[in-house]
C-alpha cells in the first residue's frame, strides 16, 4: 500500500463519517429538517440567532447529540483497542476483550445492578471492574517466567474471564427476576440509548487518555508484531511498551463498556476491515480503523433506534450488519487479510 | 568487533556452554556448526544480549554489552532471526524501516535520512525491486534478504545470522552465503550458524564448532572441520575431500 492511497482511503472514510453523522442527526421518530440543524449548528457554534423548534433543539441537543457521540466514540475506542491488541498479540482473532476487560466490566455493572445503585455508580464499577479485570491478568501473565509472555497473557485472561463470568452466572440466578434480570441482560446486550451528556463528559477523557499513548507510539507498534527477540534485538523495550499499550487500550475499552455496555464484534472485524484497505503498518491503520469503528457503530446504532418501533439491541444489529459487510470486503479485496 | 569473554551461556540452573572465549574483527565471517540442541541458538541469544550471560562477558567494539543501553547495542549489532514468520503483509520497505528503530525517537516516525538508509540497505542487497513488495507473498530466500536488508539499515558493523539458509533452496542458499561474504568484504563482522559444514569452507574465516555437552572447537575451517570432528560431533562418517581448490564434505552413507 502506498502511503498516498492509504491517505485517500481515509479521506474518503472520514468523508462518509461526517456524511453519516448529519443523517443520524436527520433521522429518527422525530425526523429533523436539514434547515433546522443547519440554523441549530449556526446558532450554537456561530452565535447566529434563528428560529427553531425548541422541541428540536432538545432533540438535538438532550437526545440525539449525546447519543451520536457516544457511538463515534465507543466505536473508535473499540476499534483502536482491536487494532493494538490484534498487532501486539500478532493474532487477527484478538479482540479488545482478549484480557478480561469486558468480563470484569460486566461483573462490575451487574454487581452494581444487583445492589440497586445509581446508573452512575453502576458506570463506575464497571470500569473500575474492567481495569481491575486486566490488572490481575497482566500481573499473573508478567509472573509466568517459564512461558512465552504472551501466550501466558492470553491463557491468564482466559482462565480468569472464566472465573468472572461464572460470578456474573451466580448473581443473574440470584437477581430479581422482574426487576434486576431485564436491567442485567439489557447491560449486557449493550446499548446507547440511555447515554447523558454527563455519561459521555465522563467516558471521554479516560478514552482519550487511552488513545494518546497508541497515537504517540503509532509507529514503534510495529515493532510489537516481531517476535520479542527480533524486537528487542531492534532496540525495543519490548515489556514496557507492552505493559504500555495493555493500559491504554484498557482504559479505553473500560471506559467505553462502562458507558455503552458490551457491544461485540467492533473491536474484532474492523481492525481487519482497515487492515484490508490499507496494510499492516499501524500509523496508517490506527487512524482509518477509529474512523470507520466510530462509522460502524454510529450507522448500527441509527438503525437500532430507526428500523423498529422498539429499540433493537445494537449487539445484534453488529453482528447482523457486520457479517454481510465483513464477508464482501474478505472476498472482494485482494489483499491478505492479515 | 564482537568478542566473549570466558563466556557462560544458558539459563539460570542449566548451563548449555560455558568459558567460551572467541572474537569476530572487522572483515572476519565466523561459522557456527553443531548439532541439533548443541547450543547455537542459546549461543546467539546471549552475544546478543537477549539472555543473560551466566558468566564472563559478551564485548560490542570494546565495551561491555551489560553497559550498554538495548539501543546502542541494536545500532552495532543486527540479528536475522531464523526462518522469520510474517504475521501481517508489511511491504519490504515497512519491514526494513524497522530496522531503524534505535535511531528514531520514541515517539517519533522515520524521517527522511531512515528513509535514505533503509533504500540503501534495500539496494545493497540488490532488491530494489521488492521493496514495495509484501513479506508474506515472498519466497523465503527473498524474505531472508530483506531480513538482512533491516539488519544492515540497523546501521550495524556486527551482524548475528541464525541460520540464514535454513529451508532455502540451493539457489538462495549459495545467494545468501555471496550476501555474507560480500559484507565481510565490505568491513562488517559476521556470524552465522548453519547445518552445513561445506558452508564454513565456503564463505567462513573461522569455525565454531559446538558439540553436545559443552565441548568447543575453534579455528579456520581446515583445521576444525575433519572427519574426526564431524564424527565426534554429529555421530556420523564423513569424508572432507578437496576439489579444484575447494573443500566440500560428503557424508558416507
Amino acid at each position: 500500500m502506498r502511503p498516498a492511497a492509504g491517505a485517500g482511503i481515509l479521506a474518503l472514510a472520514a468523508g462518509a463519517l461526517v456524511l453519516l453523522t448529519v443523517l443520524a442527526f436527520a433521522l429518527g421518530h422525530f425526523p429533523l429538517a436539514p434547515g433546522d440543524l443547519a440554523a441549530l449548528v449556526a446558532n450554537k457554534l456561530f452565535g447566529a440567532s434563528y428560529a427553531v423548534a425548541p422541541t428540536a433543539e432538545t432533540v438535538v441537543l438532550q437526545l440525539r447529540g449525546p447519543r451520536i457521540l457516544a457511538a463515534l466514540l465507543v466505536g473508535a475506542a473499540l476499534a483502536a483497542a482491536g487494532t493494538a491488541y490484534q498487532g501486539m498479540f500478532r493474532n487477527p482473532l484478538v479482540s479488545p476483550d482478549i484480557l478480561g476487560v469486558s468480563a470484569g466490566a460486566a461483573l462490575g455493572a451487574v454487581l452494581g445492578i444487583f445492589f440497586s445503585q445509581s446508573v452512575l455508580v453502576i458506570q463506575l464499577g464497571a470500569f473500575a471492574g474492567g481495569l481491575a479485570a486486566v490488572g490481575m491478568v497482566y500481573a499473573v501473565g508478567a509472573n509466568v517466567r517459564r512461558h512465552d509472555p504472551i501466550l501466558s497473557l492470553i491463557l491468564a485472561g482466559i482462565v480468569l474471564g472464566t472465573l468472572l463470568g461464572a460470578f456474573i452466572a451466580l448473581i443473574k440466578y440470584l437477581a430479581d427476576p422482574y426487576n434486576q434480570l431485564p436491567a442485567i441482560t439489557y447491560w449486557l446486550l449493550g446499548s446507547l440509548a440511555a447515554v447523558s451528556p454527563s455519561d459521555l463528559a465522563l467516558a471521554a477523557p479516560f478514552a482519550l487518555a487511552g488513545l494518546a499513548p497508541l497515537y504517540l507510539l503509532r509507529w514503534r507498534m510495529n515493532l510489537l508484531s516481531l517476535s520479542d527477540d527480533e524486537a528487542r534485538a531492534l532496540g525495543v523495550p519490548v515489556g514496557r511498551l507492552r505493559l504500555a499499550v495493555v493500559c491504554a487500550a484498557t482504559l479505553m475499552t473500560a471506559a467505553a463498556v462502562a458507558i455503552s455496555g458490551i457491544i461485540g464484534w467492533v473491536g474484532l472485524l474492523i481492525p481487519h476491515a482497515a487492515r484490508m484497505l490499507v496494510g499492516p503498518e499501524f500509523s496508517r491503520l490506527l487512524p482509518l480503523a477509529m474512523v470507520l469503528g466510530a462509522a460502524f457503530l454510529l450507522a448500527v446504532d441509527t438503525l437500532a433506534r430507526t428500523i423498529a418501533p422498539i429499540e433493537v439491541p445494537p449487539g445484534v444489529l453488529t453482528a447482523l450488519i457486520g457479517t454481510p459487510f465483513f464477508l464482501w470486503l474478505f472476498v472482494s479485496v485482494r489483499r491478505a487479510w492479515q | 568487533m564482537l568478542e566473549a569473554r570466558d563466556l557462560g551461556y544458558g539459563y539460570p540452573g542449566r548451563a548449555v556452554g560455558r568459558s567460551l572465549n572467541l572474537a569476530v574483527g572487522a572483515g572476519e565471517v565466523l561459522c557456527v556448526l553443531g548439532p541439533n540442541g548443541g547450543g547455537k541458538t542459546t549461543l546467539f541469544r546471549t552475544l546478543l544480549g537477549l539472555l543473560e550471560a551466566q558468566g564472563g562477558e559478551v564485548r560490542l567494539q570494546g565495551e561491555s554489552l551489560g553497559a550498554l543501553p538495548r539501543a546502542e547495542v541494536a545500532r552495532r549489532m543486527g540479528y536475522v532471526p531464523q526462518g522469520h514468520a510474517a504475521q501481517f503483509a508489511f511491504t519490504v520497505r515497512d519491514v526494513v524501516l524497522m530496522g531503524r528503530t534505535a535511531h528514531v525517537g520514541l515517539f517519533a516516525a522515520p524521517g527522511a535520512a531512515d528513509r535514505a538508509a533503509a533504500d540503501a540497505a534495500i539496494e545493497a542487497l540488490g532488491i530494489a525491486e521488492l521493496a514495495g513488495r509484501v513479506v508474506t507473498e515472498l519466497s523465503g530466500g527473498e524474505r531472508q534478504l530483506a531480513m538482512i536488508a533491516r539488519a544492515l539499515a540497523q546501521g550495524a558493523r556486527a551482524l548475528v545470522l541464525d541460520e540464514p539458509t535454513a529451508s532455502l533452496d540451493f539457489g538462495n542458499q549459495v545467494r545468501v552465503l555471496r550476501e555474507i561474504r560480500r559484507l565481510a568484504a565490505q568491513g562488517y563482522a559476521v556470524v552465522f550458524s548453519s547445518h552445513d559444514p561445506s558452508q564454513a569452507f565456503l564463505a567462513a574465516s573461522r569455525v565454531l564448532l559446538l558439540a553436545r555437552g559443552g565441548a568447543v572447537r575453534q579455528g579456520p575451517p581446515e583445521e576444525v572441520i575433519t572427519a574426526a570432528n564431524l564424527r565426534e560431533v554429529y555421530g556420523v562418517e564423513v569424508r572432507v575431500a578437496a576439489m579444484d581448490g575447494a573443500r566440500v564434505c560428503l557424508p558416507v552413507l
